[in-house]
């Protein structure tokens, strides 16, 4: 029993330091954006991505007007966000342009309600480029809560999302509801919003989910190994964004993105090579 | 004892009825052919007897819990999408890998498991498509176009091979076929559809029959003089902005 206190104790004590929170946050959200972000690509769903994370600086402004937990209010508005743009596409509407109009209303809107609220705007930098080294105890439970929340719900509907994403009709025929699968999807892209923003921030989260994914296509076979491989290189772009954000002091949204680019133009050139 | 009753169905799109009053029969066993020219609701009949298309009027019986396997007129494969012929095979009912490959034999795709299905051509498509409808022990096949894109020599061994699925297995098979002359030889029945059901029966029957002449040309003894029919005919006109394939 004794070792197993100590064991505890020493957790609890790792997970004192910023840097271990930070780092299993990034690698907690990992789980969830690479096979979430393996979808948007096979879907094409990058600007439904940028719309559902930019509502969520919208959700922030509620969240601290109304005294709600920030991730609550995030969560909201992306999921009424995502659930609208999903109404529309069912509705057959010009999807390109209708959610340019809605991605960038949603972050105009939000920065604007946000500007209202005394003392936010020195820390609106957090919600628009993540915030990973102020990653608190709680924090940190809610990233793996919804990222395993994520990944647990992708895992039950596999199948079935697969076979949507190939074809709608095909589903349809083995008796799947393809819309079902699609709600699936927004449910789970809200749920990432919202534990991604303090992580990677607003404006990134859409690249968190697409360029893992993009970098894991060039050496998958199958969908599960593309999806793998996303998390994989997810985990990766952050710690490596965070070791470059230590090491140059830059903010570290940004880093982990652009260590993912970095990951994405190699993998480009080793498949020309 | 039939196996799918469509009973007086309609369907609308955008409010132009594509499908009028369609009543027909699925029995075991049969090989049935739904023909007409574009727009005339073929695609849209199958997917209405698949479930996919709601119905604005009538209905459709369906024996409890039939097995139904479907082969598309297409399927377009996202690039972004790695996925093998195998892996496609086990969406979304898992399948063992000795079905699998005894299926791929069937087919003629044997030794094709590990091939991207991207990189399929036309024909070897339609055969994996028809591999994954096989795997589900169909009771009915249902097949848009099969042979679409595939040549002469590829049209005749897939029908073929329609065939001898019958034989082995028992299923009631459904196609829709531009092609007139094959279907003739292949088919137990022709359904003529043209928003309503036209004219139906044996190959020879409906050959004979004056609204399959009015549907496709006078000059129906020579098969080529098939392919150069008209497609509006005597029926109240019918409009149809949308081509439902």
């Amino acid at each position: 029993m004794t070792t197993g206190m100590t064991t505890t104790s020493m957790t609890m004590t790792m997970l004192d330091d910023f840097l271990v929170r930070a780092g299993l946050a990034a690698v907690g959200l990992s789980l969830a954006t690479g096979p979430l972000g393996a979808f948007v690509v096979w879907r094409r769903m990058a600007y439904f991505g940028d719309a559902t994370a930019h509502a969520a600086v919208l959700g922030v402004a509620l969240a601290l007007a109304t005294d709600l937990p920030i991730g609550l209010g995030t969560l909201v508005v992306a999921l009424a966000m995502a659930v609208t743009v999903a109404g529309l596409s069912a509705r057959g509407w010009a999807m390109d342009t209708t959610l340019g109009v809605l991605a960038h209303s949603a972050l105009a809107f939000g920065l604007v309600a946000v500007s209202f609220i005394p003392n936010v705007r020195t820390d609106l930098s957090a919600y628009l480029f993540g915030d990973i080294l102020a990653v608190t105890r709680t924090d940190l439970a809610l990233v793996w809560l919804g990222g395993l929340g994520v990944v647990a719900l992708l895992v039950w509907r596999w199948q079935a999302l697969l076979t949507a994403t190939l074809s709608e009709d095909l589903a349809h025929a083995a008796g799947l509801r393809p819309d079902r699968e699609r709600l699936v999807l927004v449910l789970a892209l809200a749920v990432v919003v919202a534990v991604a923003l303090k992580v990677v921030g607003a404006l990134l989260i859409a690249a968190m989910l697409i360029i893992p994914a993009a970098t894991a296509r060039g050496m998958a076979r199958t969908p599960e190994t593309m999806a793998l491989g996303a998390v994989a290189l997810g985990a990766v772009a952050g710690l490596g964004g965070l070791a470059l954000s230590l090491w140059q002091d830059t903010p570290t949204g940004p880093s982990i993105i652009v260590v993912a680019a970095v990951l994405f133009a190699l993998s480009t050139l080793r498949a020309r090579a | 004892m039939s196996l799918i009753t469509a009973d007086h169905i309609c369907v609308r799109f955008d409010g132009n009825e594509v499908l009028h009053d369609v009543s027909l029969q699925i029995v075991p066993g049969e090989i049935v052919t739904i023909l007409g020219p574009n727009g005339s609701g073929k695609s849209t009949l199958l997917r209405a007897l698949l479930g996919i298309l709601p119905l604005t009027g009538g209905r459709i019986l369906r024996q409890a819990d039939l097995r139904i396997g479907y082969v598309p007129q297409r399927l377009m494969i996202d690039r972004t999408m790695p996925i093998t012929v195998r892996r496609f095979l086990s969406l979304p009912v898992r399948v063992t890998d000795a079905a699998a490959t005894e299926t791929l034999a069937r087919v003629g795709m044997a030794g094709h498991g590990a091939d991207q299905m991207t990189s399929l051509s036309g024909g070897q498509l339609q055969r994996v498509l028809l591999a994954r409808a096989l795997l589900g022990k169909p009771q009915v096949l249902m097949l848009d176009e099969p042979t679409q894109g595939l040549d002469q020599l590829g049209e005749a061994s897939f029908y073929r091979l329609i065939e001898e699925v019958r034989r082995d297995t028992g299923a009631a098979i459904v196609m829709i076929s531009h092609d007139l002359h094959v279907v003739m030889a292949a088919s137990d029945r022709v359904i003529c559809l043209n928003g309503h059901i036209c004219c139906e029966g044996t190959p020879r029957v409906v050959s004979t029959a004056p609204e399959y002449r009015a549907l496709f040309g006078p000059g129906t003894q020579g098969a080529l003089a098939l392919y150069r029919h008209e497609h509006d005919h005597g029926h109240d006109h019918h409009e149809h902005d949308h081509d439902h394939a």
